[in-house]
């Protein structure tokens, strides 16, 4: 009920606004700038095991995107996207989450989906649009999805994922599933209506997930003061009345214990939370782009020098819990693994053209059967100009 | 049996689908408490509980946006738009997600038990913004089944298929005829075939065909022709997305001529796909050109909807326009 008194007790005399800079948010630190851990830091629960799984990820991902930038150059796939600069971020908070905890990610996140299990197989099935690509050669490089995996298969539009993010949670909730829903996304997306639906939708619904801001300084070439005027992503969670907290991005065990954190309190109290990672895309938007045009080297070392891999990597040698050797061979292992599957995938049949009407609906509706039929027709007089066609009969 | 307008058929049918499956989810603006602001979902908070039927923030492209991810979870969410005036806001969320989900991900995910409720159509005197047809903005988008239904007993079975179906629905209802059009409706669960266009009354002459409200003008018009002595067959598509191509084509084959009648503006609207699909198939049977009569290229009028309307003299005249080229 709205009822005329409820502001009375809050009511100012004068006109003074409330700065639009009023709310100044810290941001979550535990690891400083070398990797160490900062005194009286709070530390997320982690062992060696898990602190191994989480940094075996970042190697598989570093190696991964240096591998595939080199193929896409070499014209071996047409397009790619590479996570440098965000491992520390993306991982950190996949490793926060449970398996059952499903993720919708913007495009840039395919580390938590690694740390999920993803093969190489499956990352080269994808990459190549082959015939055995889960996603059936639909979709452009990098858009994976796996429902084994709890994680969401991408899709290019920006913010789309944040609303459906609220009613994947919301439909968690009332079927009373010991999970949440993870969505990440952009501080360029945070400008589409999506994200004010998606997180305004959560927080009066009650939906248990987590909203987690990937604040790298850039959407392709706009930086973040041509994105917003405020002090970031974060004061508007609290302007929605959902929990928020800032963490540095670069810091794998600050952005652990907010993901801990946050999960734990999304599930117990059926509530979403904000998280703003602050942290630096190192590489391009895409092989599409080039950043030289918009920024400056210097910028780009600046980050590079708090690293989110290097300042994990350093503690956890700290804790006696990895050695230089150790990671020399682990890149080895990976360098083969992924230029093997490479490959292979690039050499696997595209999918069977039927596939091309497919999925579309349940089943084939009539008026697709009968395209694909005089598309088949079509083909048989000129094969030799759809030689993929061909390849897949 | 009983006797049902078109409001209530579809809040039995929502009432029936909550009975049967935890799963179905009603909401949108108003929808909770309130019913709805035409009461199409009156009683359903009651019954089943405000985490079943609520309502939702003033945002359309949040509604469809948290429906796709509802559906892509498992639930079975039936969100209305409370005008299909104002769905544009979630066009990207229907066009680039909810029709795109399973063929992108190849069948890993989909959202094929969404339904979409929305009321269309003038005649309310709603001018621009409450009296828009913008079926034809859809039915352009592979991956989705677009419904439109013509009476109370139409309503409710299409309905309950449109719940069942396993593809996301966008489900157009006349708000013309919410209080207007009455009959008689099965108490029970019952569902109407999607995809398939019905032979509402036979005749040789020529097919009349239509969807929605319009069937009623459309009915109208052969009325006043049959009474010249020109029998027509009156057909509605039911189903605009995937179209019944057959039962049209059999009709005109039947008849040699074909009108096609739709609020919508002329320009870009469904009849021209129509006209298009059934001039190839049918073109040796055809005795005069297919003739659409529509809503005139403007926006839709306020104080001048009469004139602007696809009315029946307007069909009454193609009509003879038709038999006698």
């Amino acid at each position: 009920m709205n009822n005329p008194q409820d502001n009375a007790g809050n009511s100012i005399h004068q006109a003074t606004f409330i700065s639009g800079h009023a709310l100044n948010v810290p941001t979550l630190r535990v690891l400083n700038e070398s990797g160490g851990v900062i005194d009286g830091a709070q530390m997320p629960r982690i062992d060696q095991e898990l602190a191994q799984r989480i940094y075996d990820t970042m190697v598989y991902i570093r190696v991964l995107d240096e591998r595939m930038v080199g193929a896409q150059r070499q014209g071996r796939v047409s397009f790619y996207m590479t996570c440098k600069g965000e491992e520390a971020s993306i991982i950190g908070s996949a490793a926060g989450l449970s398996d059952d905890d499903m993720i919708m990610a913007q495009y840039r996140e395919h580390g938590a989906l690694r740390y999920r299990g993803f093969s190489s197989e499956n990352f080269m099935n994808q990459l190549f649009s082959n015939g055995k690509d889960l996603g059936k050669g639909r979709q452009m490089p990098i858009h994976y999805g796996s429902s084994e995996l709890n994680y969401m298969t991408i899709s290019s539009p920006l913010a789309t994922q944040i609303p459906q993010a609220t009613g994947y949670a919301y439909g968690q909730k009332l079927a009373g599933n010991d999970a949440i829903t993870m969505c990440y996304f952009g501080e360029g997306a945070a400008s589409e209506g999506d994200f004010h639906a998606g997180l305004n939708m959560a927080a009066v619904l009650n939906a248990p997930a987590i909203f987690y801001c990937r604040n790298n300084g850039y959407a392709i070439s706009t930086s973040t003061d041509e994105q917003y005027a405020g002090d970031g992503i974060a004061p508007r969670g609290v302007g929605y009345g959902i929990e928020t907290i800032r963490v540095d991005g670069n810091d794998c065990l600050a952005v652990l214990l907010a993901t801990q954190t946050a999960r734990q309190y999304a599930l117990a109290e059926n509530k979403p939370v904000l998280i703003e990672a602050m942290s630096y895309r190192l590489g391009a938007h895409s092989t599409s782009d080039d950043p030289s045009g918009y920024r400056s080297k210097e910028e780009e070392e600046s980050w590079a020098k708090i690293d989110g891999v290097l300042r994990f990597k350093t503690w956890m040698e700290t804790q006696g819990w990895w050695s230089q050797e150790q990671d020399e061979a682990l890149f080895d292992k990976y360098r083969q693994e992924i230029l093997s599957a490479l490959k292979v995938a690039e050499k696997i049949a595209p999918p069977r053209l039927g596939e091309l009407v497919t999925d579309v609906y349940s089943d084939v509706p009539k008026h697709l059967q009968q395209q694909l039929g005089e598309l088949k027709l079509h083909i048989a007089k000129y094969p030799e100009h759809y030689p993929a066609a061909k390849e897949s009969h | 049996m009983a006797q049902m307008n078109l409001l209530h058929a579809i809040n039995n049918a929502l009432d029936l689908a909550m009975a049967d499956n935890d799963k179905v989810l009603c909401f949108g603006e108003d929808v909770g408490h309130f019913g709805g602001v035409f009461r199409s979902t009156s009683g359903l908070q009651d019954k089943y509980g405000k985490a079943r039927c609520f309502n939702t923030p003033l945002t359309e492209q949040g509604i469809i946006g948290f429906a796709n991810g509802l559906a892509a979870q498992g639930s079975v969410p039936i969100a209305e738009i409370q005008f299909a005036d104002y769905i544009f806001p979630a066009f990207d969320q229907i066009v680039n997600e909810t029709a795109k989900f399973r063929y992108r991900s190849g069948n890993e995910f989909n959202v094929g038990s969404l339904v979409i409720r929305t009321p269309y159509g003038g005649g309310i005197a709603g001018g621009l913004y409450h009296s828009q047809s913008p079926e034809a903005y859809f039915t352009g988008t592979p991956g989705i089944k677009v419904v439109v239904p013509r009476n109370p007993y139409q309503a409710k079975g299409l309905l309950l298929a449109s719940i069942k179906d396993d593809n996301p629905i966008v489900f157009f209802e006349p708000k013309r005829l919410y209080r207007a059009s009455i009959g008689e409706v099965p108490e029970e669960a019952y569902e109407i075939e999607l995809g398939k266009a019905e032979v509402v009354i036979s005749g040789s002459d020529v097919t009349l065909l239509g969807w929605g409200a319009q069937m009623e003008t459309i009915e109208k018009a052969s009325e006043m022709a049959k009474e010249i002595g020109i029998s027509c067959e009156v057909v509605d598509l039911r189903t605009l997305l995937p179209w019944d191509v057959d039962t049209v084509a059999k009709s005109v084959t039947k008849t040699g001529r074909l009108i096609i009648s739709h609020e919508a503006p002329l320009t870009g609207g469904f009849a021209g796909e129509i006209s298009a699909m059934i001039s190839e198939q049918c073109f040796l049977s055809l005795e005069s050109p297919i003739y659409r009569v529509c809503g005139l290229d403007t926006p839709y009028p306020l104080i001048q909807e009469k004139e602007y309307v696809a009315d029946h003299l307007k069909i009454f005249e193609a009509i003879k326009a038709s038999v006698n080229f």
